[in-house]
């Protein structure tokens, strides 16, 4: 495929994405709204268009039609700075993120990833884009102190040097707990790595390669990288107004909201991808006639399926869990998380080994 | 379609590329708003939040050291971390290549079991300082011990 071709689809992918992510975001925050209404008997958002679908919109001019506040006591340049670093950061990562194998239009194989292109016989794709991720997700955490420094209140800074503890604390466990994948792949490329569990169900890492423990050690390290509930210290209203975007208002108050939806959708991706067998279908082995078209279809259909099932997990823990106390947190990363996470290494290599 | 392999550095142009459009959204955004919004001033508006009362003295003190000491520990152990990476990656090809070394064939036992004990002592040898630190008190947060005298 010649350069030209490849960055025109590149663009074009780029352009699609972003709007999916962004619509997708948008949207993951009006669902948010509901389903968190209807576990607590409420109706949530209801009066912007039928059934409240169109509230997305509404909150989206709204933000920008408020007054930009910036303080007088600010550090103007991080003050503003910091969303964008945030939601800079959280939109790149998912160029990395494959939702699919290919797609074969008009003589062309569009692989469905922007960071990829068809060699004329496979994909190729980032051999380390694992690790890109896991070093993009870790630049995230200036957005966060730059935010609280820079906005010179008290409560920003609290609520910044918390956050920044607990990012880096639980980025160790979140670290460790891919290991285990790792070596059952033997990769870093996110491609090789859903190729590595083609089949049924039961070649998925979470099943097949027993990496349960190493999967719950991703998603509560994955909760606290996002702060979310049960993690949600840095923000803790109760205590700290709205944590480190407490002087934040209109627009870029809204960015910090995106990039943390950006975040969400991204570690969906991953836990889809890394230990629930990517776009494979659970049923792959069986061979079930099915028509052509779904055939096409199919890789999609089961990777979103899996990503909004992990999506509206982190709703359902929102509506479910408290907050932990700031000690208990800091100790259940370092204390428990951490050495976990070490003995799954161990285990998952002495099987590997004692099984080759 | 001429099949000419693209080199591998390829790959990332669209990261770049992705880079960059995201600048252009998150400056975007900033701007738009900064230009759609109104603005009008007024001096307590303008003040840090303080609960609604007038602000007192400056957010830049001091804080606990103990989020410096977590800062350190982090670099430590994220360190460790990136070492367990190549190792995870190549963990499956090891047998074959160690082999020959180790004067056995590659399915033999010695061979297997190789990469599990060099990766064992490496992880023996950061777990005796993860517990030294564990038993220093560096991970306690509600504490007002003497235990974290370093």
């Amino acid at each position: 495929m010649e350069l030209i071709q490849y960055i025109a689809f590149a663009v074009i992918k780029i352009a699609l994405l972003l709007f999916i992510l962004l619509t997708a975001v948008a949207y993951i925050v009006l669902m948010e709204r509901k389903v968190i209404a209807r576990m607590q008997n409420r109706w949530g958002p209801n009066r912007v268009g039928p059934f409240g679908l169109l509230q997305p919109l509404a909150d989206g001019i709204k933000f920008i039609l408020k007054e930009d506040i910036i303080p007088d006591s600010v550090y103007k340049p991080l003050y503003i700075a910091a969303p964008m670093i945030a939601l800079i950061l959280s939109l790149i990562s998912i160029s990395i993120i494959p939702f699919g194998g290919d797609w074969y239009v008009a003589g062309y194989h569009i692989p469905l990833q922007t960071a990829a292109f068809w060699t004329g016989s496979g994909i190729q794709d980032i051999n380390i884009g694992l690790l890109i991720i896991l070093g993009i997700t870790s630049l995230g955490v200036y957005g966060v102190a730059l935010s609280g420094w820079s906005s010179n209140s008290k409560y920003s800074l609290l609520g910044s040097l918390r956050a920044s503890a607990q990012l880096i604390s639980y980025e160790l466990a979140l670290g460790l707990s891919l290991v285990g994948v790792l070596l059952l792949a033997g990769s870093l490329s996110l491609r090789q790595i859903v190729d590595s569990q083609a089949g049924s169900l039961l070649h998925w890492h979470f099943f097949g390669g027993l990496q349960f423990v190493a999967f719950f050690i991703y998603i509560m390290a994955a909760y606290a990288e996002t702060n979310r509930i049960p993690f949600d210290l840095p923000e803790a209203e109760t205590e700290l107004v709205a944590g480190y975007h407490t002087e934040y208002s209109a627009m870029k108050f809204a960015m910090f909201f995106m990039a943390e939806y950006c975040n969400m959708v991204t570690v969906a991706c991953l836990a889809t991808l890394l230990f629930f067998g990517g776009w494979h279908s659970p049923l792959e082995g069986l061979h079930l006639p099915v028509p052509p078209i779904w055939l096409i279809i199919s890789p999609l259909f089961w990777f979103f399926v899996k990503v909004f099932f992990f999506i509206f997990v982190y709703i359902w823990i929102r509506g479910t869990l408290p907050r932990f106390r700031y000690d208990q947190l800091m100790s259940f990363g370092w204390k428990f998380l951490l050495p976990l996470s070490i003995a799954n290494i161990v285990v998952t290599s002495l099987v590997l080994a004692l099984r080759s | 379609m001429p099949n000419q392999p693209l080199p591998y550095y390829v790959n990332y142009l669209p990261v770049l590329l992705q880079i960059v459009v995201a600048c252009l959204v998150a400056g975007g955004m900033v701007a738009l708003s900064a230009l759609l919004g109104k603005h009008r001033y007024s001096r307590t508006k303008m003040q840090a939040y303080e609960c609604g009362m007038v602000g007192t003295g400056d957010a830049r003190q001091r804080f606990s050291v103990k989020f410096y000491m977590v800062a350190m520990l982090f670099i430590l152990f994220d360190v460790e971390a990136i070492f367990l990476i190549p190792w995870a990656v190549i963990y499956r090809k090891l047998p074959a290549a160690i082999a020959p070394a180790l004067g056995a064939g590659p399915r033999d036992f010695s061979a297997r079991m190789f990469g599990f004990w060099e990766m064992l002592v490496y992880i023996g040898i950061v777990l005796v300082g993860f517990f030294y630190i564990w038993k220093k008190g560096a991970l306690d947060w509600n504490a007002t011990t003497e235990k974290t005298d370093f």
